[in-house]
């Protein structure tokens, strides 16, 4: 059998759905923080298994979602120069800005290619000496190492025309925002993939200070229902705390190599969170003496007033305080091929999982 | 449409073509044969019906792993015809030629279309030709146009107005290989995997099940917006709704691998040889076991099942018996971040 077999096979993950049934008694909430997350309990139809006593909010884990609306101006800024290419991720060219998105520009006639990786962009500067290459660096602990580790070799290698624009963030002050901010959750689903590169330290403030539980989950149908189960037993014994259930992945003390490349290119920085606001020290930044590769120095650029739309209802459901189809828009004026809120677009947010997977 | 402009989602075969469709081509062209909106025309005369059907390909890369932009043309076209019911009888083709376009990749395109053309029994009848200057189009674009004939008794099946509950759902083979083979060649990706298209004429194991069954009510070959999107239309504005059992859909290892790793849905990735066929319940194995007989159907299986309940939508039984909808993909695919 092969490995991810095993974590989909019908019987284990029905007998896992009816253990939480046997020991859920209080009503809980608990929040997926991953839009990877989101996107596999829906795409496995795990809601419809659980009991009444458990509900599951998505969270802000999804980092098209929670890229700020200025970020994809400054972009469509950028991209409207001559010499410039946009090299990105494919998630990120249907996120509507205030009044275009990568995507319209490309009909217009800008140079913005998808990659699958920032070494792909380096590939693209070399090939393209007179152009200008882009770099639009989004998502959390799981992608920032790879673009911190393109910026290195951009660097040795002395590439003059290759720029990031950085919108990376870190988890764990946004799991306490929320907290903060009044938002009733009992356990946190974590990140597996981000907890690769983290381990589990950085979740334990959140146990410590919070007193929520904290499992990190893999991402096949048994693995959420497994970790489900964790959390609802500790809410049950009244007793949070850090627990891994993908340990195939994930090691405590995480992947040291990316932590000490992340430590060496970035800095944090008080960063904006659509529908958070701003939370202090979520961001990263380049470090001045990679401030050559930085678009904010190398590449100054007007960028258009960015326009929020009026009835988005994006930043509460990415708190976890409304569901998708609360949102007067969903469904109705939003939707995956006209998306007003970044939660459509992106195929891991929360409004494009309930809309592909009607759960 | 809210668009004031072409984007490349507009040819993706979702929502936004719909859309397309609906707000350009069909205000100023629509007549009660193309209002139908079926895979070929169905042109009504007396004694024998005549199908029609016409298609561009615009493949990015011309080559890849189990076939070429000519094969495309060649089967896509058979197979509009075939699953409206009809016998492909002869086709035209349009080349629009790049310039610089080497004659040797030329002379491999056609010589392969003609391949394809003898395996369908089809002769292309007439042709175009027009060369462009460099940079005007992408190495080569092909247009082929079809006629085949209908049987009076087979008309139904392009409109499906026979589909009733308690009919059941085939497919002939595993789904996404033509898309994920695609993929995998695309030079952002460059993937080393054997996925290889799926690209066939369907007109023979088609032939073979209407020749042992005449309860066939409808088909639709699950090309652009694969299996999801044909069941989607299926559906749509109907008295009855399709319950599918994802542990039964036929999928290579090769193919779901590729779609964890880029976030894809198996459901909704192009094919080029599948054939979705809904057929009532008391023939249902008879058609399976015919398809398995044929080369291209070997891996035949049924997914599901026409239901009274859920009017107009689809839903989907997962593998780990959970349950969701299956909704109408807004545009292409596109890779997650992480």
């Amino acid at each position: 059998m092969k490995l991810h077999e095993k974590y989909r096979q019908r019987e284990a993950c029905q007998k896992a759905a009816a253990a939480i049934t046997a020991i859920s008694k209080k009503p809980v909430t608990l929040m997926e923080v991953c839009g990877g997350h989101t996107m596999a309990l829906h795409k496995s139809g795990i809601p419809a298994m659980l009991p009444e006593t458990v509900h599951l909010v998505s969270g802000p884990g999804c980092p098209v979602c929670v890229t700020d609306k200025r970020f994809i101006d400054h972009l469509v800024a950028l991209c409207r120069l001559d010499d410039i290419i946009i090299t990105t991720f494919g998630d990120l060219i249907r996120v509507p800005g205030s009044t275009s998105s990568l995507e319209q520009e490309k009909a217009h006639g800008a140079d913005v290619r998808i990659v699958y990786s920032p070494l792909e962009a380096l590939t693209i500067a070399k090939e393209n000496p007179k152009k200008r290459i882009v770099f639009p660096g989004i998502g959390f602990e799981t992608t920032a190492p790879t673009t911190a580790a393109a910026v290195v070799e951009a660097k040795e290698q002395d590439l003059k025309n290759f720029f990031l624009l950085s919108s990376h963030k870190i988890m764990p002050p946004a799991m306490a925002a929320l907290i903060d901010e009044g938002v009733k959750i009992d356990g946190y689903l974590c990140p597996g993939h981000v907890s690769v590169v983290t381990g589990t330290k950085i979740y334990y403030p959140i146990v410590e200070n919070y007193r929520k539980g904290c499992v990190i989950s893999g991402f096949e149908p048994l693995d959420i229902l497994l970790s489900i189960y964790m959390l609802v037993k500790q809410v049950e014994a009244n007793s949070p705390a850090v627990e891994i259930e993908y340990k195939r992945a994930v090691r405590p003390e995480g992947n040291t190599k990316a932590q000490e490349v992340l430590e060496r290119v970035y800095e944090t920085e008080d960063a904006w969170w659509r529908g958070l606001g701003v939370i202090p020290k979520s961001g990263l930044a380049l470090r001045s003496e990679f401030s050559q590769f930085n678009v904010h120095t190398m590449i100054p650029v007007t960028v258009e007033e960015t326009k929020e739309v009026s009835g988005c209802l994006c930043g509460e459901i990415l708190k976890g305080l409304k569901s998708a189809k609360e949102c007067p828009l969903f469904k109705k004026v939003c939707t995956p091929a006209n998306p007003v809120g970044a939660c459509m677009v992106s195929s891991e947010g929360a409004c494009a999982a309930h809309y592909r997977y009607g759960s | 449409m809210n668009q004031k402009e072409i984007l490349l989602n507009h040819g993706s075969g979702g929502k936004l073509s719909q859309d397309l469709f609906k707000s350009v081509f069909g205000k100023y062209f629509g007549n009660p044969i193309l209002d139908k909106l079926t895979d070929s025309a169905i042109v009504e005369s007396p004694g024998t019906h005549l199908a029609f059907t016409t298609d561009s390909y615009v493949v990015d890369p011309i080559f890849f792993p189990g076939g070429n932009i000519g094969t495309l043309a060649v089967c896509g076209t058979v197979n509009d015809l075939s699953v409206a019911g009809a016998e492909p009888i002869m086709l035209s083709t349009g080349f629009i030629i790049e310039e610089g376009f080497p004659l040797s990749k030329l002379e491999e395109v056609v010589s392969e279309m003609a391949a394809k053309a003898k395996e369908a029994g089809v002769s292309i009848v007439t042709g175009d030709t027009k060369v462009v200057n460099k940079g005007k189009c992408d190495g080569l674009f092909i247009n082929t146009s079809g006629i085949g004939r209908v049987d009076q008794a087979r008309k139904h099946i392009s409109y499906g107005e026979t589909i009733s509950p308690g009919d059941v759902i085939l497919i002939n083979g595993t789904l996404g290989d033509h898309g994920m083979a695609i993929l995998s060649k695309r030079n952002e990706i460059n993937l080393h995997t054997k996925i290889a298209s799926d690209c066939a004429p369907l007109n023979g194991i088609i032939q073979d099940v209407l020749a042992v069954s005449d309860k066939v009510r409808f088909m639709r070959d699950a090309t652009r917006g694969g299996l999801a999107t044909v069941l989607c239309e299926c559906v749509t504005n109907r008295e009855y709704g399709i319950r599918i059992d994802e542990s039964t859909l036929p999928l290579r290892e090769s193919v779901m691998g590729m779609c964890d790793m880029l976030g894809f849905d198996p459901l909704y990735i192009a094919n080029e040889g599948k054939v979705v066929m809904i057929v009532a319940p008391e023939d249902a194995q008879r058609v399976l076991e015919t398809m398995q007989q044929h080369p291209y159907g070997k891996e035949a299986a049924i997914v599901g099942e026409v239901v009274a309940d859920h009017p107009g939508k689809v839903t989907l039984q997962t593998e780990i018996g959970g349950k969701r909808i299956v909704e109408i993909p807004a545009g292409d695919q596109l890779p997650r971040i992480c």
